[in-house]
């Protein structure tokens, strides 16, 4: 699958938001590749930087974000030569966003407006990139609702007229305009209730197979990820803590973090678990401390997580060399280690 | 409809409550209706015939897709909404909460934890104020020092310790989490013995949702809270309920244990809640290729099909016959009541054989 060069490759890249009181390093130092026809999970807690990122990697965030470093390379089947997002212009950047990245927003309830019908926003999108007469982009815009499987009839509703998958599904419908080689999804489902939400992944899943898309799909819920995704990023404080295929990361995570999340989501299927979730609350940005972010809140911890690097570095114990870990200590086959379980988890063991 | 609605209630009531045997009987809901009138005529039947029971103690789930009327079962219970038909019963006493005063004295039995801690909380005022107005209106303590100390133990009850770090933040200044412990704190502070948590976690992170729960869970545990949670999570409920209600356009369409019901579903909709709760180790599942699952093909079906039941029309057949695989002519003209299937089971199915034979052969040994 990871034959050829990919798609959108991110290098070293950090984000600071500038405040009166320092910089808030949103994202450090993030390394993450994405390959045409894949969909690779980032997940993480709010405010691990995670929408930060992809937002960033699109230019959209204006001061006081400022991107300090890296580079985000894009090879599209359009574009000729790969192209540093990162170095163009304002005109470079409008023919690139939608064309070749597109976003859907968080929160689809929101993202559409209220005023305009679906038809004239749908239009509007295709008109601005696309440049086509106003025949064919009506036309167009019939045929991506066709594609999100919602009655051509509804062209003419307003969004509080549709349900809340139904607006999710126009955003998926507008991203789709102008056939783009990567959508990145923020929380796309988040809003909506399980039934739905699964409707509405399978559709995902289908469109990528048909018009061979890849997705970076934004989430904090690690247990749609690893259904969905077929590598997983987990992110925390801004950086990677983990990164490797779907499978690893639900069968043999290293990084604590990454334990911690599985965790901490009970599951429906299959015997109950011992659910522990992570305690503690993540750390500011502002003045982080030295060595790993996770220390004050993981349960593997020593002395030596204060001083020593913690960069992403292959899984020693791994066959796969992308299977990659951020802390050198812990690895798939250490144990847990023993926590002494208050009254309510055992209560809620019970 | 073949049955009216006092016999449908009595059938319900043959099952016994998994949750009665953690504690003695707080609440009743008793045959609720709500109706509201749409524009043209039209009537939203968006509570009907519900009835079920809270025990101290123990956790009541109710679980259900949006606008299935679970929201609103739980503003009934609070008494923030009339109800159009039926009796709500506290301590085996009905009540009717409608002037000022037995509305203030039946919320200091009962209080309702809402989804949102950034908008059920007031952005201009302190975690101290949220908190001493319902120590002095319902525990009725007037002095400075008594009130203080008060609100002190309540944050420690809800684990935003040291206290005295918490009382004179803003709400903008606390985490998802942290708010939501303060509304926590606030509906203690009445003393309640009925707590109705209106997904309570569902706004909050994945990583802080088990951490919430447990608080929960202890809370219900030191104070004998009598604890419905209101969830579209079916897997959260198992971990945290002992019995399970699921809801569907205004009707329990089935109740039993919560380990039980969520391992073997019996309702055809309960089935597909179930089905569609993301499951990790189905790794390479119906998702990924294609998601060819069963209920994927709803979507060549009539739209219909893909649509939530937004009206109820219980005198039109099975609320969810149009979107169930299994629904033949009957379904269509007769809604089905709730049948037991076992001694804490129930479910309102007319092809409880077909859909789920391993629960229904059980009802044969039983």
């Amino acid at each position: 699958m990871n034959a050829g060069e990919p798609v959108l490759d991110i290098t070293d890249f950090s984000v600071v938001y500038r405040t009166p009181l320092g910089d808030v390093r949103a994202v450090s130092q993030v390394n993450l590749a994405l390959h045409t026809g894949e969909v690779v999970g980032l997940a993480g807690e709010s405010g691990s930087g995670k929408s930060t990122l992809a937002y960033a990697v699109c230019r959209l965030l204006r001061a006081p974000a400022l991107i300090t470093g890296g580079s985000v390379i894009y090879r599209g089947r359009r574009v000729a030569g790969p192209t540093d997002v990162l170095q163009l212009g304002s005109h470079q950047l409008q023919q690139l966003r939608w064309r070749e990245i597109a976003i859907v927003f968080q929160s689809a309830m929101n993202a559409l407006n209220p005023v305009l019908n679906v038809r004239d926003q749908i239009v509007d999108a295709i008109r601005a990139h696309l440049r086509l007469p106003r025949r064919d982009a009506l036309e167009k815009a019939g045929g991506l609702l066709d594609l999100v499987g919602i009655p051509r009839s509804r062209l003419r509703s307003y969004p509080h007229e549709l349900s809340g998958g139904m607006r999710q599904r126009v955003m998926i419908a507008m991203a789709l305009a102008a056939d783009p080689e990567i959508v990145i999804m923020d929380e796309p489902t988040t809003a909506l209730d399980v039934v739905v939400q699964r409707d509405i992944l399978a559709q995902i899943v289908e469109l990528k197979e048909t018009l061979g898309f890849a997705i970076l799909f934004i989430t904090h819920d690690l247990s749609l990820l690893l259904e969905l995704a077929d590598r997983i990023a987990v992110m925390y404080a801004g950086q990677l803590m983990e990164v490797g295929t779907a499978a690893e990361i639900h069968h043999e995570p290293a990084h604590p973090y990454s334990r911690g999340l599985l965790n901490s989501f009970p599951s429906l299927h299959g015997p109950r678990r011992d659910l522990a979730g992570i305690p503690g609350t993540p750390p500011n940005l502002l003045q982080p401390a030295a060595g790993c972010p996770f220390l004050p809140r993981c349960a593997y911890g020593t002395d030596v997580c204060r001083t020593v690097d913690m960069d992403l570095e292959r899984v020693a114990s791994s066959a796969d060399p992308d299977h990659l870990t951020a802390c050198p200590f812990v690895l798939p086959e250490t144990p847990a280690p023993g926590r002494p379980r208050t009254d309510a988890e055992q209560e809620l063991q019970a | 409809m073949s049955s009216n609605g006092s016999s449908e209630h009595a059938r319900g009531r043959e099952v016994v409550s998994a949750a009665a045997a953690r504690g003695p009987l707080a609440m009743e809901a008793v045959c609720l209706s709500k109706d509201f009138r749409l524009g043209g005529g039209e009537v939203l039947h968006a509570v009907h015939d519900v009835s079920f029971a809270l025990y101290r103690g123990a956790v009541v789930a109710l679980v259900g897709e949006s606008g299935s009327g679970k929201s609103t079962a739980a503003r009934l219970l609070a008494g923030q909404e009339r109800l159009t038909s039926g009796e709500i019963r506290l301590d085996g006493a009905p009540v009717d909460p409608s002037t000022r005063r037995a509305f203030r004295q039946y919320k200091s039995h009962v209080q309702l934890v809402f989804q949102d801690p950034f908008s059920s909380l007031n952005p201009v005022h302190t975690v101290h104020h949220h908190l001493q107005r319902p120590v002095r209106l319902h525990q009725g303590r007037e002095s400075r020092a008594e009130v203080a100390r008060e609100v002190a133990a309540l944050l420690e009850q809800v684990r935003l310790t040291p206290a005295g770090q918490f009382t004179g933040k803003y709400p903008h200044e606390l985490s998802g989490g942290q708010r939501q412990r303060v509304s926590f704190a606030r509906a203690l502070a009445a003393k309640p013995s009925v707590l109705l948590a209106d997904e309570p976690v569902s706004m909050l992170d994945v990583s802080i949702r088990l951490e919430m729960l447990s608080l929960l869970d202890d809370l219900r545990q030191r104070f004998q809270l009598a604890l419905l949670y209101i969830t579209h999570d079916i897997a959260s409920a198992r971990y945290f309920a002992d019995e399970v209600l699921v809801m569907y356009a205004g009707q329990i369409v089935e109740r039993g244990p919560a380990e039980e019901l969520t391992q073997q579903p019996a309702h055809p909709y309960t089935q597909l809640l179930v089905a569609s709760a993301p499951d990790p180790d189905n790794l390479g599942g119906s998702l990924r290729d294609g998601g060819t699952g069963s209920f994927r093909r709803a979507k060549d079906g009539p739209p219909a099909a893909r649509q939530p039941a937004a009206v109820a029309t219980p005198e039109r057949g099975c609320p969810f016959a149009p979107r169930c695989p299994l629904a033949i002519d009957r379904c269509r003209s007769d809604n089905p009541a709730l049948q037991p299937v076992s001694a804490a089971r129930a479910a309102a199915c007319w092809r409880l054989d077909i859909a789920a034979p391993g629960v229904v052969a059980e009802r044969g040994g039983t």
